[in-house]
């Protein structure tokens, strides 16, 4: 590691007071890449109260902590944090800039790529670099993976997966530079972040669940969907959707599984109406044993499940659930089916 | 009076989009002729404009780059009920990636002059990186709001909307002129009138190329995108899949078998 190299960066944030996963995880990547270029490893982190969680950044690999724990920096205001951080790019001349797909991370990621006039790349599930030091930003796409460079521009700027890195193991004989970031003097902002309000989440987290129902666009319809979700119910499941799923309207953004939604790796997933989508199928590869319900035989979900049902899923799930719920009632039928 | 854009773009049918898979071999992408349908996240960026102009009335002129197929899906903007329709089309316009199309889509919108409101879908269904609303809003010099799933405060120079985070939403307060993008959450997209094509009949396109915009050839297109593909791989699944077979109530019956191997059923 040497200083006149320059950086690998790290964009970390604060959510609920603590630092998510996905900051170590990329932390944790960051570093690697930074070894194999002889680079350090820096990671910006602004919100107020956040000193006393920069130590575990260096166990994870940081050499220097941006922080900016100051009076503008409490929640996330984009052009406040826009700013500050472009301003310091100017000044540490990062070479690799890496942000993890959160809501803030989404925003403030093409934010900063535009006004640096650089290139940007979305939800990487693999960050490798080439025989020139070159950063290969890769994406799933059309049922393979695209690697995507920034040749000339720097930094190059990547947002990565939910998951997709593992959590570096902590060494707590690490430690680093702390330099205090502070926030544009004075500054007139146009928007204005007044509250952040936090809700329930329903169901299950999907990252935890041992078992992973997920459905599709083949669900129809919100009634549909609906019995998907009695399925996931009646299997102590949690409720996984595909985008077609979200954009119809029937499930959250918060449940998406995919590159750019959730990645999970239980012990049992059940894919539902669904296509067996790219975009959807790297976000459960770590699935032991996957299952597909889907009623075109010749679905490409098929090729890459253990197990297959070729049935109409609004016909199959009521089906399916009706029994579970008699296995349940009727211990009976439940050691004959075994 | 209000004045909105909406930008769209121009996506392959999801159906059709199916088809488009790498070839094991040549390691590229077949050429097909799919059909081209609106992005469906930028529906509900229309509705917002369009339920707005029903509200308290506002000027839509909607914007798309694409190739000249593209302006069918301008063309039933209109039929939905934009008022003004562009369509930037010009073969330097080709291999543009996020923040190419972003810096193309701003100078349309410097051209088209005043303007309170530009929204955009969250994301496209087959870049799906998100980031053409908030990179053409640094180009036009607009503040950005993402995400949003409800407009709460729609009068006056300062909207309040409600915008997606992790586990709840944040309350955002923007003065206008402001970029928006929008969420599925925030409306249920109209579908097209007999009415509607009716009206939007007499009402033409305007499209515009690279001299009409005014920019350099080596900033827009595959030129102007600093990022570029550079490797496409073809990934073989490890899974082989083994079909359960007989009426529904075995099938059911089976995978229940299944399932209870595995622990999950009891």
């Amino acid at each position: 590691m040497s200083d006149h190299i320059n950086p690998v960066w790290v964009i970390g944030e604060k959510v609920d007071g603590n630092i998510p996963p996905i900051c170590f995880e990329i932390i944790g990547q960051a570093r690697k890449l930074a070894d194999e270029l002889d680079a350090p490893v820096e990671v910006l982190l602004f919100g107020k109260g956040i000193r006393d969680r920069v130590d575990s950044l260096f166990h994870a690999g940081a050499d220097v902590v941006h922080v900016g724990d100051a009076t503008g920096f409490e929640v996330y205001q984009s052009e406040i944090y826009l700013a500050s951080i472009t301003a310091l790019v100017d000044e540490r001349k990062p070479q690799i800039m890496l942000i993890g797909s959160t809501f803030m991370g989404r925003e403030l990621a093409p934010l900063i790529a535009a006004k640096l006039g650089t290139g940007l790349s979305a939800h990487c599930i693999d960050l490798v670099l080439d025989e020139d030091g070159i950063l290969e930003q890769q994406i799933p796409a059309y049922g393979g993976l695209m690697s995507i460079i920034c040749p000339d521009k720097r930094p190059q700027i990547a947002t990565v997966a939910r998951g997709v890195f593992p959590m570096p193991t902590l060494d707590e004989s690490r430690s680093g530079k702390i330099l205090q970031v502070d926030p544009p003097p004075e500054m007139i902002t146009r928007v204005k972040t007044l509250e952040v309000v936090h809700v329930e989440p329903k169901g299950l987290p999907l990252e935890t669940a041992p078992v992973v129902v997920a459905g599709g666009a083949g669900a129809g319809s919100s009634e549909g969907w609906q019995e998907i979700a009695e399925l996931a119910e009646a299997l102590n499941a949690a409720l996984g959707s595909t985008r077609p799923a979200v954009d119809e309207g029937w499930t959250d953004l918060e449940t998406m599984i995919g590159q750019s939604g959730r990645m999970v790796s239980p012990e049992i997933y059940i894919g539902i109406g669904l296509s067996g989508e790219q975009q959807h199928m790297v976000g459960i590869m770590g699935a032991k044993l996957m299952i597909a319900i889907n009623n075109d035989p010749k679905s490409p979900v098929f090729g890459q499940v253990d197990i297959g049902i070729v049935e109409d899923c609004r016909q199959f799930v009521p089906a399916l659930v009706k029994a579970l719920k008699e296995m349940e009632s009727d211990p009976v039928r439940a050691t004959h089916v075994v | 009076m209000l004045r909105i854009i909406v930008c769209v773009k121009a996506v392959p049918e999801s159906k059709a989009a199916e088809s488009l898979k790498i070839d094991p071999v040549t390691k590229s992408l077949p050429r097909l002729d799919i059909p081209l349908e609106i992005n469906p996240l930028d529906r509900n960026a229309l509705e917002v404009a369009l339920q707005l102009k029903e509200g308290s009335g506002a000027h839509i002129t909607v914007i798309s780059m694409g190739p000249p197929p593209a302006g069918d899906i301008v063309k039933e903007c209109l039929a939905l009920g934009a008022d003004k329709g562009i369509l930037l089309s010009d073969p330097a316009f080709a291999g543009a990636d996020a923040y190419a199309t972003a810096l193309t889509l701003a100078k349309a919108v410097k051209k088209i002059g005043e303007v309170d409101v530009v929204l955009c879908g969250r994301a496209s269904s087959d870049g799906a990186t998100e980031w053409v609303g908030p990179e053409l809003a640094v180009f036009v010099d607009m503040p950005i709001v993402t995400m949003v799933r409800e407009f709460v405060k729609t009068d006056g120079k300062n909207w309040v909307v409600k915008a997606d985070i992790e586990n709840g939403y944040r309350l955002v307060q923007a003065a206008l002129p402001t970029v928006f993008t929008v969420t599925q959450d925030a409306n249920t997209p109209r579908t097209l009138s007999f009415s509607g094509i009716i009206k939007s009949r007499k009402k033409e396109i305007t499209t515009w190329g690279l001299n009409d915009l005014g920019v350099l050839e080596d900033s827009v297109g595959l030129k102007g995108s600093p990022t570029i593909v550079s490797k496409l791989a073809y990934v073989e699944s490890k899974r082989e899949c083994e079909f359960i077979d007989g009426t529904l109530e075995e099938k059911v019956d089976q995978l229940i078998n299944k399932l209870v191997e595995a622990g999950v059923a009891s």
